[in-house]
C-alpha cells in the first residue's frame, strides 16, 4: 500500500546513471521540469513560516530602522520578551490541561462505543454510528445558544469551578471537545476492530473473561496503531481550537493558548519581530506533531477517507 | 450483590450477549471458573450499557439536543439572559428579518459562498495535482510533501497571525517588496473590504491545498496499480490515464474531498474572528451567530436562526458524506 510498491519503471529509468539510453533523453526534460515546479512551490509554501521565524531572531529597533528587507540584527531576547510579556505559561497551562484530560477521555470512551458497537450491538450499529459520526461535523455554532443556557445551569463545586458552574471552566471546555470528536474515532476505531478476527473474543469469552476484560486485554492493545494516530490528531485539533474556549470560557486568565492569541495581539501591539517569536512559540506543539509524529498524523488524517 | 451490578436500562437489553441472565447460584457453560458465573451476565449487561451509552449520552446531550434546541430557539425572540419562561414565540419572524432587514447577512452568505468557490477551484485542484505529481517515487519526494502539509498542523487562528507579517500595512512584507516595484500607495490587505477577503483566502488556501494533497495521496494509493498497467498498454498518455481511469477510481476520495471542503467553508471562523472579528468585507455566517450570541446584543432568537441556516447547509453534507462512510464501513 506505500508508494514504494508501485510499479513505476519510466522514473528508475530517468534516475538509472547509465547513458545514451534513448528512454533516459525523451524523460529527463519532464523530470527536470517536476522537480523545478516542486521546488518553487515548496519554497512558496515554506515561506510564510521561514518569514515568520527569521523575524522573531531580529531584533526590533534594528528592522524599524532598516525596514525587514535588510539582513542583521539577530537576537534571542524577542523569544524571552513574547514568553513573559505575553505571560505565555499561564496560557500553556492552560492548554495542557485541557488537551490532556480531553484527548485521553475521547479515547477512552470512543474506544469503549467502537467496542460496543463492533463486537455486540449489530442491529444498532449503524444508527449509532451515524449518530457520532454527524455529530462531529455539525457546525459549532449551531449548539452555542442551548449550550451556553445548559453550562449555566449545571452546578460545579467550587473547588472544580470558580464560577461555581460549568461554564468558564476547563472541564466544561474538556467535555464539549470530547462530545465532539467521540463521533470521529468511533467510527475509525469500530471499522478497525470490525477487520479483526472474531476467534480472540470467543477465546477470552470461553476463558471466562467479562466484557470490560475482553476489551481492556484483548482490544484495546490490538488498536494501539490506530489510538496512536487519533492521539496525535485529536492533540493537535484540541490544541488549535479557537471557537469553543472563546464561547464558553468568559476569564482571561482560563483561556488555551490558541484561543488567547486574541490577547496578544495587543500585548504584543506593533512590535512585529515580538509577534513572530510568539507565534513560533504557540505553533511549537503543533510543529513536534509534524517533525516527529508526521507517521501518525497523516495516518490519522486519512483513516476516515481511504476507507469507503 | 444486586447493590454492585444495576440492571441494564430496556433500551440496551437486546444489545447485550447472547447468553442469558443466569440465577443467583447456577453459572451458565460459558464461565469457567466458580464464583465468575453469577456476576457474569448481570455485569456485562451493565458493563455493555456503560460503555456505549455514557459517549451515547455525551454526544446526543451535548450535540444533539443543543442543534435541536437551537431550531426551536430560531422560532422565538429571547435575551438569553432572562428565565425559559421569557421565551416568545414568534414563527418565522427571525428568518424574514435575516433575509430582509439585517445588512450584514447577504454579504456573509455570499463570503461564504466565495470562500467555498476559491476553496474549490484553487486549493482544491492544486492539492490535487500535487498528490498526483508526488504519488510517485522520487527524490525528495517526502520533504516535499511534509513541506506542503506544514500549514495543517497550525491552527487557522495562528495562521491569521502568522500572515500579518505578510499583509500588514506599515511592517508587512508585501508592501515593503511592492514599495521597491512601484510607488502606488500601501495596501491595507487585511482592512480594505474590497480585497481583505481574497487577502485571507489565499492563507485558509495556503492550508487547506495541503489537507487535499494529503487526502488525494491516501487515495492515489488504494488505486489498483493493474489499472494503470492497464491504460498504458492501451497507449494512453499520463492526462488521459488519470482523467479517463485514475479520477473515477477515485470516486470515494472526490467525495470526501467535496464534503470536507463545505463543511471547512460554512465553519470557516478562526481566522476571521481573529482579524476583525468578521467585520468589514470579512462578514462570514459563523461570525455573525457568535457576535450575535455572545456579542453586546445578545439576540438568542435571531442568532440562533443564522445558526439553523448554516445547520441545514451543513446537514445536507452530512447526510451524504455518512451515508459513504458507512456503506464503505458496512462492506
Amino acid at each position: 500500500m506505500t508508494a514504494t510498491t508501485l510499479p513505476e519503471s519510466p522514473d528508475r529509468e530517468a534516475r538509472s546513471p547509465a547513458p545514451g539510453r534513448p528512454a533516459r533523453r525523451r524523460i529527463r526534460p519532464a523530470r527536470a521540469l517536476l522537480h523545478a515546479f516542486l521546488v518553487v512551490t515548496a519554497l512558496a509554501w515554506l515561506f510564510p513560516v521561514l518569514w515568520a521565524v527569521v523575524n522573531s531572531f531580529r531584533d526590533y529597533d534594528y528592522t524599524a530602522l532598516h525596514g525587514y528587507l535588510s539582513l542583521g540584527g539577530f537576537t534571542l531576547d524577542n523569544y524571552a520578551d513574547a514568553w513573559t510579556q505575553g505571560e505565555l505559561p499561564g496560557y500553556f497551562l492552560n492548554s495542557l490541561v485541557i488537551t490532556v484530560p480531553a484527548v485521553l477521555l475521547t479515547l477512552f470512551l470512543s474506544s469503549c462505543a467502537a467496542f460496543v458497537l463492533s463486537s455486540y450491538s449489530r442491529r444498532f450499529n449503524l444508527v449509532m454510528l451515524a449518530v457520532f459520526l454527524a455529530a462531529n461535523l455539525l457546525p459549532p455554532q449551531a449548539l452555542l445558544v442551548p449550550l451556553f443556557r445548559l453550562y449555566n445551569a449545571i452546578p460545579l463545586p467550587y473547588w472544580i469551578s470558580e464560577s461555581g458552574s460549568l461554564y468558564d471552566s476547563h472541564l466544561g471546555v474538556v467535555l464539549i471537545h470530547t462530545a465532539f470528536q467521540i463521533g470521529f474515532c468511533t467510527f475509525v476505531l469500530s471499522n478497525f476492530m470490525k477487520a479483526m478476527p472474531t476467534s480472540l473474543l470467543e477465546a477470552a469469552r470461553v476463558d471466562g473473561a467479562t466484557v470490560f476484560q475482553q476489551y481492556r486485554k484483548v482490544v484495546l492493545p490490538l488498536c494501539r496503531p490506530s489510538l496512536a494516530a487519533l492521539a496525535t490528531l485529536l492533540v493537535t485539533w484540541i490544541y488549535n481550537d479557537f471557537f469553543w474556549a472563546l464561547a464558553l470560557l468568559s476569564s482571561g486568565d482560563k483561556l488555551p493558548i490558541t484561543t488567547a492569541l486574541q490577547n496578544l495581539q495587543s500585548a504584543f501591539f506593533v512590535d512585529y519581530n515580538l509577534l513572530s517569536a510568539g507565534s513560533v512559540i504557540v505553533a511549537l506543539p503543533t510543529l513536534v506533531v509534524f517533525f516527529v509524529l508526521q507517521r501518525h498524523f497523516v495516518a490519522g488524517l486519512t483513516l476516515g477517507a481511504s476507507k469507503g | 450483590m444486586a447493590s454492585n451490578a444495576p440492571p441494564p436500562p430496556p433500551a440496551v437489553r437486546s444489545a447485550g450477549p447472547p447468553a442469558p441472565p443466569t440465577g443467583p447460584t447456577r453459572r451458565t457453560g460459558r464461565a469457567r471458573r466458580p464464583g465468575t458465573g453469577p456476576r457474569h451476565g448481570r455485569g456485562d449487561r451493565a458493563a455493555l450499557a456503560l460503555m456505549l451509552g455514557v459517549p451515547a449520552l455525551l454526544v446526543v446531550g451535548l450535540v444533539w439536543l443543543p442543534a435541536m434546541a437551537t431550531v426551536l430557539l430560531s422560532f422565538t425572540r429571547w435575551d438569553g439572559i432572562g428565565g425559559l419562561e421569557t421565551i416568545e414565540w414568534i414563527g418565522v419572524q427571525n428568518y424574514t428579518d435575516a433575509f430582509t432587514i439585517y445588512p450584514p447577512f447577504e454579504p456573509a452568505l455570499r463570503n461564504n459562498l466565495v470562500w467555498l468557490v476559491v476553496l474549490f477551484t484553487v486549493p482544491t485542484l492544486l492539492g490535487m495535482f500535487l498528490a498526483v505529481l508526488l504519488d510517485r517515487e522520487m527524490r525528495g519526494g517526502s520533504v516535499y510533501r511534509s513541506i506542503f502539509y506544514l500549514p495543517v498542523v497550525l491552527s487557522l487562528a495562528l495562521i491569521g497571525f502568522v500572515w500579518q507579517l505578510i499583509y500588514s500595512r506599515d511592517q508587512g512584507l508585501l508592501n515593503a517588496f511592492l514599495a521597491l516595484v512601484s510607488d502606488a500607495p500601501a495596501v491595507d490587505w487585511f482592512g480594505n473590504p474590497d480585497i481583505n477577503l481574497y487577502a485571507v483566502l489565499v492563507a485558509a488556501g495556503w492550508r487547506h491545498t495541503g489537507y487535499i494533497m494529503l487526502l488525494y495521496l491516501a487515495g492515489l494509493k488504494a488505486v489498483d496499480p493493474s489499472l494503470r498497467e492497464a491504460a498504458a498498454i492501451d497507449g494512453a498518455g499520463p492526462v488521459r490515464t488519470f482523467t479517463r481511469v485514475v479520477f473515477p477510481a477515485l470516486l470515494p476520495v472526490n467525495l470526501v474531498v467535496v464534503v470536507v471542503t463545505v463543511i471547512d467553508a460554512l465553519r470557516a471562523f478562526d481566522i476571521v474572528w481573529i482579524i476583525n472579528r468578521g467585520r468589514n468585507g470579512l462578514e462570514l455566517i459563523s461570525a455573525l451567530v457568535t457576535s450575535n450570541v455572545i456579542g453586546e446584543a445578545s439576540r438568542v432568537g435571531f442568532g440562533s436562526a443564522l445558526a439553523v441556516v448554516m445547520l441545514v447547509i451543513s446537514l445536507v453534507f452530512i447526510v451524504v458524506y455518512v451515508s459513504t462512510m458507512l456503506r464503505g464501513a458496512h462492506r
